[in-house]
């Protein structure tokens, strides 16, 4: 009813294939939910969506500051993205600090809308300005749009009776309403999920209801907006979609796998940001026999699903970085005792606290050899939000398979970042296998005794006549007796680290995108995949030779690999860290790799990349032929 | 007779592996007399499973002819708790020593015991770092000289019972190794506790601090040192049970019977009082002021942790039904033919 009260904008309409949108403000100006917003009525529009929520690690850093600017940024298109985009067509700043640590990233002549309400003096100082930027000539070059939006807000929501505090905080509707419809958004989704979250506070419901069509009313009406844009619907395979956050698909993937496998779910884990959506996103799934466990610690919460695993159901741990380090010892007991388990590690800038809300690929060494002892693990990073879920369902698989810890990489930027996912249809998915042994009267049993991939058996207690010790302490082959015997310890490091190859035998490898061989080849791993694609993409389409291999299993590197590079004059390889999968190529294949590298807490732009690769493709022997 | 269980012995419950503690160590007792009742529990060994951390009595689980962990140091409490979650059919024992519960697993103990999981912890309290070769340990007294601390050692000790009756133990109790008899009874009752039973076993070490415990374990001193408690007994004490304790206010008194004091004056003791403030007071009895208490200071009802999270569970699944399907395809979603 209130969408054909507003019915569709009479402005002309502009086509185009896709724009990049940041809303930008106070940590308490409801710049997330806005996004969301955003993000689900694109992705409900058909579009294909990505996008890149950024914020401050304060709950509330000072009103105003630049410390307490919280973001996020969508990129929509009518074409297949991986990323949520370099250059931004439109930027929606609250106040002058948003505005300041913001605008350059808007693309030269882009939007740039403003709530002017908030660009007094007090405002000014509070962002350390001297002067305002909406008259110093900061704004120059982009189309400056100033809209009095706490204003029409307190106007808009006059009738309810809610505060003028309460008034102010429904600004942020007023700018999505203006967004909508800027971009000729549905605005029936946003409306229904004002009714469902502020059900029970009628007024503020209203209020916010109120706010979301004054704001669409406003770019109806006013002159400062000349037309409207619209973003046709993106043709993704057919099936049903919705748009899910990494850390929700990865809880996803783990109900998925539980169920696959015939197991309870239990995940054993210590809130850390950027983890603890999954423990959240988990905790409302009890009816599903799914399990969470708080621990005191993070150190509990490994062992707590050590424990989990011998009894024989599926255990989960999740943290970052610094919690992962103290689960080390944990991980550990798990390699040497031999049992399946998950560890999850949503990397985080770091050392130390680091920069707890921002993104790194920097624990990938840490993955794969942070713990003491030979003690070789399985690791496995996620691509994307929506790859969050295969990459658990099949870190599962393998964990079974060969009874033994699988880690699973993600990072900040696609644990919190969102893409449109097809919906699977879990009953006709590949079942994990998984076999306990049973009952034995006469034969001894032998915990560690090997299958063809070396695994051992998953014995659980309650079984009758497989009782067993298992601990820390080395094994004897086949019995699991405490041997201290120098052969044996040898053959026991030796098989632990064939089983971890093993993992090769059970996977698929990876696919080179483009040509088999060339000038460069990119190789990536982890989130920085939609941004190495994209680029590698662009590369190709201005006729480069440039090719683009993304790894999934970090360790065991894939058994091909060394095959697959020789293909190529040169390697590649983008990281957000200073260089980790370029040392474990050079180390473990002795081939030389050029890095592309940055910390800064942010994801790579396609921008950036384009221009690096393009300059090691041209110094290229064929391109310096060819330009010869 | 076919159809009878089979009826087990002590030996039933042993492995086939080698112990290898020093001759002469407590730890022997300990492993004794759990292997004597357990036929008593009643529970087969294929049901029950020993969790330990590190240290000389960690390495007890290989010894039992059950399921067994031998973990890492301190996090033993940490394994049991998801052990007993994802299988609340199993009858868990957690063994311990005083560094191994107390120093580098002190908050772990804190946490098992506050959410009152359904197991039995074993605490072998020999005052010392045995198997990391005699370092003072956080039980140890003041002024200990050990090889870490040639000078005595500075810290304050803790006192276990205190620690554990801090984080609201439900079941408390006390043993010596060298009590066999008291010890298998009071194994036996921790296993008939629901909820975490907490025993510390006062273990000599007799190769790094032999004769810690002497002053209750000495035929010529104990009994005047030691006061064994029964469940609604006054607190006589004494070789000729001719003494006793009393309060004065809040003060308990140790006083010697006849004359005008006698046994109805002494304090009767409660194991089930609901709050536990005189087992506070009898936690922090020492010579030779007062008695050192054996037996069990506290058992009180509490639901138990793993109990609680699978009635959740079950409450969880009588309001919502629903699988992963209907899950994933709540909310917006949108189709593209
Ligand atoms: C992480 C870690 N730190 C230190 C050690 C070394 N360590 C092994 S046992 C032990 C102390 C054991 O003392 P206690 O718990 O009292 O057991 P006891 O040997 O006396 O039975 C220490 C420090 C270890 N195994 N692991
Ligand atoms: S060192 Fe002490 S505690 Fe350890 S086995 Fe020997 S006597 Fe027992
Ligand atoms: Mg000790």
């Amino acid at each position: 009813m209130l969408q054909t009260e507003l019915g569709e904008s009479s402005k002309p309409v502009q086509e185009l294939k896709g724009a990049t949108v940041r809303l930008v403000g106070d940590s308490g100006d409801g710049m997330q939910l806005s996004g969301m917003q955003l993000t689900n009525t694109s992705a409900l529009a058909g579009n294909d969506i990505a996008t890149f929520p950024d914020f401050p690690a304060e709950i509330r850093a000072p009103r105003g500051t630049r410390a307490g600017v919280s973001g996020f940024q969508v990129h929509f298109s009518s074409e297949e993205i991986f990323t949520p985009g370099d250059g931004l067509d439109a930027l929606i700043c609250m106040n002058p600090a948003a505005l300041v640590t913001n605008l350059r990233d808007l693309k030269p002549n882009g939007l740039l809308i403003v709530n002017e309400d908030s660009f007094e003096d007090k405002d000014l100082k509070l962002a350390k300005l001297a002067k305002n930027p909406l008259e110093d000539g900061t704004t120059d070059g982009y189309r400056l749009i100033r809209v009095k939006m706490t204003q029409l807000t307190r106007d808009a929501v006059a009738e309810t009776k809610i505060s003028v505090k309460e008034a102010d905080r429904c600004k942020n509707f007023f700018a999505m309403g203006l967004v909508f419809w800027l971009y000729g958004r549905d605005l029936t989704p946003t409306l229904r999920f004002i009714e469902k979250k502020f059900a029970g506070k009628t007024d503020v419901a209203t209020a916010n209801r109120l706010a979301l069509m004054a704001g669409w009313n406003f770019g109806e009406t006013t002159e400062a907006f000349p037309t409207t844009y619209q973003v046709p619907p993106a043709t993704l395979p057919g099936g049903t979609y919705r748009s899910v956050i990494g850390n929700q698909a990865l809880a996803y993937g783990l109900m998925t796998a539980a169920k696959l496998s015939g197991k309870k779910l239990f995940l054993g884990t210590y809130p850390i940001t950027p983890a603890s959506d999954i423990l959240h996103e988990l905790s409302r799934f009890k009816h599903l026999d799914v399990l969470t466990f708080q621990a005191e610690d993070e150190i509990a919460a490994v062992c707590s699903v050590i424990g989990v695993a011998f009894a024989g159901q599926m255990g989960v741990t999740t943290s970052s970085g610094p919690g992962i380090l103290l689960k080390g010892e944990g991980m550990s007991l798990g390699v040497m005792m031999e049992l399946p388990m998950l560890i999850i590690d949503v990397q985080r800038g770091g050392p130390s606290t680091g920069l707890p809300t921002k993104t790194e690929q920097a624990d990938l060494l840490m993955a794969i050899h942070g713990r003491h002892g030979e003690c070789p693990m399985p690791v496995i990073a996620a691509a994307s939000p929506a790859d969050c879920y295969d990459a658990a369902i099949e870190a599962w698989r393998v964990a079974t398979r060969l009874m033994t810890p699988v880690m699973i990489l993600t990072d900040g930027y696609i644990a919190n970042g969102s893409e449109p996912w097809k919906i699977p249809d879990v009953q006709t998915m590949r079942p994990i296998a998984i076999h306990h042994p049973t009952e034995t009267q006469d034969s001894k049993f032998l915990p560690y005794e090997r299958d063809n991939l070396l695994a051992r058996p998953w014995a659980i207690p309650g079984t009758e006549g497989l009782m067993h010790r298992i601990g820390g302490l080395e094994k004897e082959d086949r019995t699991g007796n405490v041997s201290y015997d120098a052969a044996n310890h040898q053959h026991m490091v030796n098989t632990r680290a064939q089983k971890v190859r093993n993992v090769n035998d059970l996977v698929e490898p990876p696919v080179i995108f483009g040509q088999r061989s060339g000038d460069v080849l990119v190789v990536s791993w982890g989130g920085t995949f939609g941004a190495c694609r994209t680029a590698v993409t662009q590369l190709q389409a201005l006729g480069h030779s440039v090719s683009h291999l993304h790894l999934r299993w970090v360790n065991p590197l894939p058994a091909e690999l060394k095959a697959m590079l020789a293909g190529f004059e040169k390697i590649v390889i983008p990281e957000l860290n200073t260089g980790q999968l370029r040392q474990l190529i050079q180390g473990q294949l002795s081939i030389s790799a050029e890095g592309i590298n940055k910390v800064e807490g942010k994801p790579f732009s396609v921008g950036e990349l384009v221009a690096k690769i393009q300059a090691i493709a041209l110094k290229c022997d064929s391109q310096i032929a060819t330009s010869e | 007779m076919n159809t009878a269980l089979p009826v087990l012995k002590a030996g039933d419950f042993g492995s086939d592996q080698d112990v290898r503690w020093c001759p002469g160590c407590g730890d022997y007792s300990i492993l004794a007399q759990m292997k004597k009742i357990l036929p008593d529990v009643g529970i087969p060994p294929h049901k029950i499973v020993f969790v330990s951390g590190i240290g000389c009595s960690s390495r007890f689980p290989y010894y039992m002819n059950t399921y067994g962990m031998h973990t890492i140091h301190g996090r033993a409490p940490a394994v049991a708790t998801g052990l007993k979650i994802a299988n609340p059919d199993l009858t868990v024992f957690v063994i311990t020593g005083d560094g191994d519960s107390l120093s580098i697993g002190g908050n772990h103990l804190l946490h098992l015991i506050r959410r009152n999981v359904d197991l039995n912890i074993i605490l072998f309290n020999n005052r010392i770092y045995g198997l990391t070769k005699g370092q003072y340990s956080p039980t140890s007294l003041q002024g200990h000289v050990t090889k870490s601390t040639p000078g005595g050692s500075l810290d304050y000790p803790l006192n276990p019972l205190s620690v554990v009756l801090g984080a609201d133990a439900t079941f408390v109790a006390r043993s010596i190794d060298f009590n066999t008899k008291h010890l298998g009874e009071t194994l036996y009752q921790a296993t008939q506790h629901r909820g975490t039973s907490f025993v510390e076993v006062l273990q000599n070490c007799n190769v790094f601090n032999d004769g810690a415990w002497e002053h209750l374990t000495d035929k010529d001193v104990k009994d005047d040192n030691l006061l064994v408690l029964h469940h609604g007994k006054p607190m006589v004490y004494g070789k000729n049970n001719d003494k006793g304790v009393r309060l004065q206010g809040l003060t308990p008194q140790s006083v010697v019977l006849g004359g005008a004091v006698n046994e109805q004056h002494l304090l009767v003791h409660d194991q089930s009082a609901p709050e536990p403030h005189i087992a506070n007071l009898l936690a922090r009895f020492s010579n030779p002021d007062l008695p050192v208490p054996i037996g069990v200071f506290r058992q009180v009802s509490r639901p138990c942790y793993e109990e609680q999270v699978h009635q959740q569970v079950q409450q969880a699944k009588a309001k919502s039904k629903g699988d992963l399907s209907a899950i994933f395809n709540s909310g917006d979603t949108w189709t593209v033919s």
